[in-house]
């Protein structure tokens, strides 16, 4: 950011990045509904959307345009100011996490909002509001199916947010910063090679744990029980509409832009691949987590409530747990 | 140092006006012609014959409880993690201590059916 030293200048220059990087995301999330729809509908041998403009590209902003003009109301017997707030907090949540998000835009040049020494911790701590969004929209909604959902989903999202923070701990451990940039820069010298390296190399287990509880965390297929529909209707959904509907699924959609785009950075060396540009890489690298999400929705049934808990208590933390350990150890050992 | 978190405050400043904007949209936008039937909660056609807040299973109470316990435990590992290589042995046995006494938990509440859900 040494280029823009006037003061003014600076934030001005801030601020159309800011809105940029929201259109960008907004967008993004858009096309990520319509390769959802697609490519479920392949792996479903049919179609998908292709009547609405080319290919379908246009189906989404015939969805948003529609849903937009739909009668969003606040049904009788709700606190109308939760369930107001909620959807506004999951959207809110799921947007400030690309406030740290760096992107690598061409070869020496990367850009990010703000370039804070804590940024995972900070993605974590915005990530976790999503919870008080399905508590409250479930709360709010005074309906037996929003709460329930809105439990479920609570208890879910605390069980798994344990196991996502602990599985990042050993990829700290080896590159000592909470920084994104520095761990995407990491270098490791060893012999010969000299340069920076995938982390999934050196912490596997963590980015199968990671990878797990990232799933669970945006509630997606098969961990989708929040809004399972045969069960509970929509869940914490299950009241809302219009506008206000279309801001839940926003957040759903980000949320899992985020965990994608942090999976490339932290295991997959982010915007580094080879010889190709680095904003391309970065794409390329969160198109194939985002494949990867539609794929398991479309392959893997739903798990049952009490396995969801299970896996989460049993499973990914203690393994989570010993990840830490085993790492710690070899790193101090091998540092000498 | 402090001054990296200013972009963060007009991120925010921003997000909250665009949010603002939604919900004010969503009341705009669209038409408003309620009554009572659409006003009810949805139950799936029956019409609810008790107050949808009733009392909950508090395995959802204890499972918060220990996400208290086990998060706090997760805030720890950070910092810590940061400074392993500067901590070494000593930072690595402290750590193994207080990471022993929480898997002890751990197994304690493990064996007394704590982490059950059926």
């Amino acid at each position: 950011m040494s280029l823009y030293n006037d003061p003014i200048g600076h934030w001005v220059v801030v601020t159309v990045a800011i809105a940029l990087l929201l259109f960008v995301v907004l967008t993004a999330t858009a096309y990520t509904v319509w390769f959802e729809r697609v490519a479920l509908g392949r792996i479903q041998r049919r179609p998908g959307p292709n009547r609405v403009g080319p290919f379908g590209l246009l189906q989404l902003a015939a969805d948003g345009i529609k849903l937009a003009f739909k009668e969003s109301f606040v049904p009788a017997e709700t606190d109308k100011l939760l369930f107001v707030i909620a959807p506004t907090i999951a959207v809110a949540a799921a947007f400030l996490s690309w406030a740290v998000i760096p992107i690598g835009l061409w070869y020496n040049v990367q850009y990010w909002i703000a370039d804070v020494n804590i940024g995972v911790l900070l993605i974590f701590a915005f990530s976790s509001l999503n919870v008080y969004a399905i508590v409250i929209g479930g709360y709010a909604s005074n309906n037996k199916y929003s709460l329930l959902g809105g439990l479920r989903s609570a208890a879910q999202l605390i069980s798994y947010e344990m196991a996502l923070g602990l599985s990042l701990v050993p990829t700290f451990m080896i590159v000592g910063s909470l920084r994104l940039r520095d761990i995407v820069e990491y270098t490791v010298h060893w012999g010969w090679y000299n340069g920076p390296i995938p982390l999934i190399l050196l912490t596997p287990i963590g980015f199968v744990i990671y990878l797990m509880a990232a799933v669970a965390e945006t509630n997606r297929a098969p961990f989708d029980l929040p809004e399972a529909e045969q069960e509970l209707i929509g869940g914490f959904l299950t009241e809302y509409s219009g506008l206000k509907f279309v801001m839940f699924y926003l957040a759903e959609y980000i949320n899992m832009i985020t965990v994608s785009a942090l999976a490339a950075l932290l295991f997959f060396g982010g915007w580094y691949l080879w010889v190709i540009p680095p904003v391309i890489a970065f794409f390329i690298k969160i198109v194939l987590f985002l494949f990867l999400y539609i794929w398991l929705r479309g392959t893997f049934p739903r798990l049952r409530y009490d396995m969801l808990m299970r896996l989460g208590w049993k499973v990914l933390l203690p393994l989570a747990i010993a990840n830490v350990i085993v790492t710690g150890i070899v790193l101090v050992a091998t540092q000498g | 140092m402090l001054e990296s978190y200013v972009p963060l405050l007009i991120f925010v400043l921003i997000v909250l006006g665009l949010l603002g904007a939604l919900v004010t949209l969503s009341f705009v936008l669209g038409p408003s012609k309620p009554y009572k039937a659409k006003l009810n909660p949805y139950e799936s056609g029956i019409v609810p014959d008790s107050p949808a807040h009733r009392r909950m299973s508090v395995r959802f109470y204890l499972t918060a409880m220990l996400f208290i316990i086990f998060d706090v435990e997760a805030v720890f590992f950070y910092p810590w993690a940061v400074l392993l290589r500067q901590l070494k042995w000593f930072g690595l046995i402290e750590m193994g201590v207080f990471m022993g006494i929480l898997l002890v938990a751990l197994a304690h509440i493990w064996r007394k059916g704590g982490l059950e859900w059926d």
